[in-house]
């Protein structure tokens, strides 16, 4: 499962760096979510975010997103410091796609309208071609029939399957999965989780804030464990997974196992 | 993964019901047939009472001479009708210019940057100031202040002005119904459109404005109900409408039915419309949430 050329070697600097986070820092009034926090994601990499509930995950990748400002720090998307202020936000976005945990979907709009409005609007794509794309997609999810459907007539895994070819329609440069499966049925995890494995063996970059480690472990090329507000540890997924180093890492992961979630 | 058919248990459903369901739906067919009869009872037995308290009571020859005569009610009829139908046309040139007005002030009112502060806060102050005014002093004000103004092109017909306070009033209500409704959706669904590259004008315009318009929908249909009896309140200008023709009605007769006649038909014309309010909201409840017993 695991590609030699996506370890930690020397051959990692022949890619290209997609996104990098450099010592990163976020505040909400006197919190710091985010104190410094350094990851760096190569093309066609998948790398999963993973910790305990308020460690800066999804504080991450709103910060990646733009969602949030930057305190200190830079975030870099193709060498581009997408954190100065006078960067246009929203051409960054249109270059980021983003699923989150839940109400993802528009549901005054059918699933087709969904997927194709960002086409429309922001990429002024022609309507017949955006809805062509769109039905291209969504058939490669097995959702061709849902097109018309509205959202809430959709299960929990179809609706987050919908809102990844969204994602897609806007052809990201980078994916950012916020917990994508925390809100569905145990039994809709996996459809969501195989469409993610899919992508990754299109060459899409991923990265993915999840609790799913059964999921990380075959088919992330990295995993970072965050702490505290800062990476902790990061390595292949069978290191960090398997055999942490950090103390944190150990408990965390633990407590996962305790769980039954690994 | 598929699960042989012959493992699932054999439902008795081709049976048709069971006993025991058959007991349920007959006592429930019971319960409803005694709560129906004893609703009537109770109802008749009320009407009864307070009717029997009204007709007895010392006044009740005078009252009924002065409130329920027939004759005069018959003779103000046409004139007032003739009226109503004034202010049905006001009624619907106002709910039009209201959610125009009253939507462009909600939006106006989230916008943000310190380029559009004066705006944001002279929206503020409008919304404060016309819910906090009473609407017949501003009829007062506006009805025979602007045309004290004697500006060149300025209406100073009652019906244009009163038409006028109306729209001042009821926007501000309006506003905040729909701010109201813009604050309710899920952030979300901005930061979902916000990440997909839209900006903010086509967040609002294409994802945040349309779910709070449904979702403010009933609330409005209420405010829309006020004001179907509030624009009777353009007679205090001097327009000729229902309210003004029955009062003309009771002046020549020294009788009050044509008041009467003319409150009746404002709760026929609000009666549609209520109905439908109460349609769409149920049809709204339903939508949101499964049945259940409660």
């Amino acid at each position: 499962m695991t590609d030699a050329e996506t370890t930690e070697t020397p051959g990692e600097h022949t890619r290209d760096i997609v996104l990098s986070c450099e010592g990163v820092v976020k505040r909400f009034g006197d919190q710091t979510v985010l104190r410094s926090v350094d990851l760096q994601v190569a093309e066609h990499q998948v790398v999963t975010l993973i910790g305990a509930s308020g460690s800066g995950k999804s504080s991450l990748l709103r910060c990646i997103n733009l969602l949030e400002t930057v305190d200190d720090g830079v975030i870099r998307l193709d060498g581009e410091d997408i954190t100065d202020p006078r960067v246009d936000a929203d051409a960054v976005r249109r270059r980021i796609g983003v699923v989150f945990q839940a109400y993802n979907l528009f549901p005054h709009m059918s699933v087709l309208d969904n997927v194709t409005l960002a086409p429309r609007l922001v990429g002024k794509v022609a309507r017949e071609q955006a809805e062509d794309r769109a039905r291209s997609l969504l058939e490669r999810v097995g959702l061709a029939d849902k097109a018309q459907e509205y959202p809430d007539r959709l299960s929990g895994g179809q609706q987050q399957r919908v809102a990844i070819v969204r994602a897609l329609a806007n052809e990201p440069r980078l994916l950012l999965l916020d917990e994508v499966t925390s809100a569905l049925d145990p039994e809709l995890v996996g459809e969501v989780l195989s469409l993610v494995r899919e992508l990754k063996e299109q060459g899409m970059t991923i990265v993915m804030a999840t609790h799913e480690m059964s999921f990380a472990r075959q088919a992330a090329d990295r995993v970072v464990f965050l702490d505290a507000g800062v990476v902790l540890e990061e390595g292949p997924p069978e290191q960090v997974l398997a055999d942490p180093v950090q103390p944190r890492t150990r408990q965390f992961l633990a407590r996962i196992l305790e769980a039954g979630r690994l | 993964m598929t699960v042989p058919a012959e493992t699932f248990p054999v439902l008795p459903n081709d049976a048709g019901p069971s006993d025991l369901q058959r007991w349920r739906d007959d006592y429930r067919r019971r319960r409803t047939r005694r709560s129906t009869s004893l609703a009537g009872v109770s109802t008749a037995v009320f009407l009864v009472v307070f009717g029997t308290l009204i007709v007895r009571s010392p006044g009740w020859p005078r009252v009924r001479e002065s409130f329920l005569d027939l004759e005069v009610a018959k003779d103000s009829l046409p004139a007032i009708l003739d009226g109503l139908w004034l202010n049905v046309r006001v009624l619907m040139v106002s709910a039009v210019l209201i959610v125009i007005v009253g939507l462009g002030i909600a939006a106006m009112r989230t916008l943000r940057g310190p380029l559009w502060f004066p705006v944001r806060a002279l929206c503020a102050a409008y919304t404060d100031f016309f819910r906090g005014m009473p609407l017949i002093i501003l009829l007062y004000l506006v009805g025979f202040g602007v045309p004290g103004l004697r500006l060149q092109g300025v209406p100073n017909s009652p019906v244009v002005l009163g038409t006028l306070a109306l729209v001042l009033t009821y926007s501000a209500y309006v506003a905040e119904v729909f701010r109201a409704g813009i604050e309710s959706v899920h952030p979300s669904q901005r930061a979902a459109a916000r990440s997909l590259g839209l900006s903010y004008g086509q967040t609002m315009r294409r994802v945040v404005l349309p779910q709070a318009v449904r979702r403010v929908t009933p609330p409005l249909f209420n405010d829309f109900v006020a004001l179907q009896k509030d624009v009777g309140l353009i007679s205090v200008l001097g327009a000729f409408d229902a309210v003004r023709n029955a009062q003309i009605a009771a002046d020549a007769t020294f009788n009050f039915t044509p008041y009467l006649v003319a409150g009746l038909l404002f709760v026929l014309l609000a009666i549609p419309t209520i109905r439908v309010a109460d349609w769409y909201s149920l049809r709204a409840v339903r939508r949101q949430q499964a049945s259940g017993a409660l």
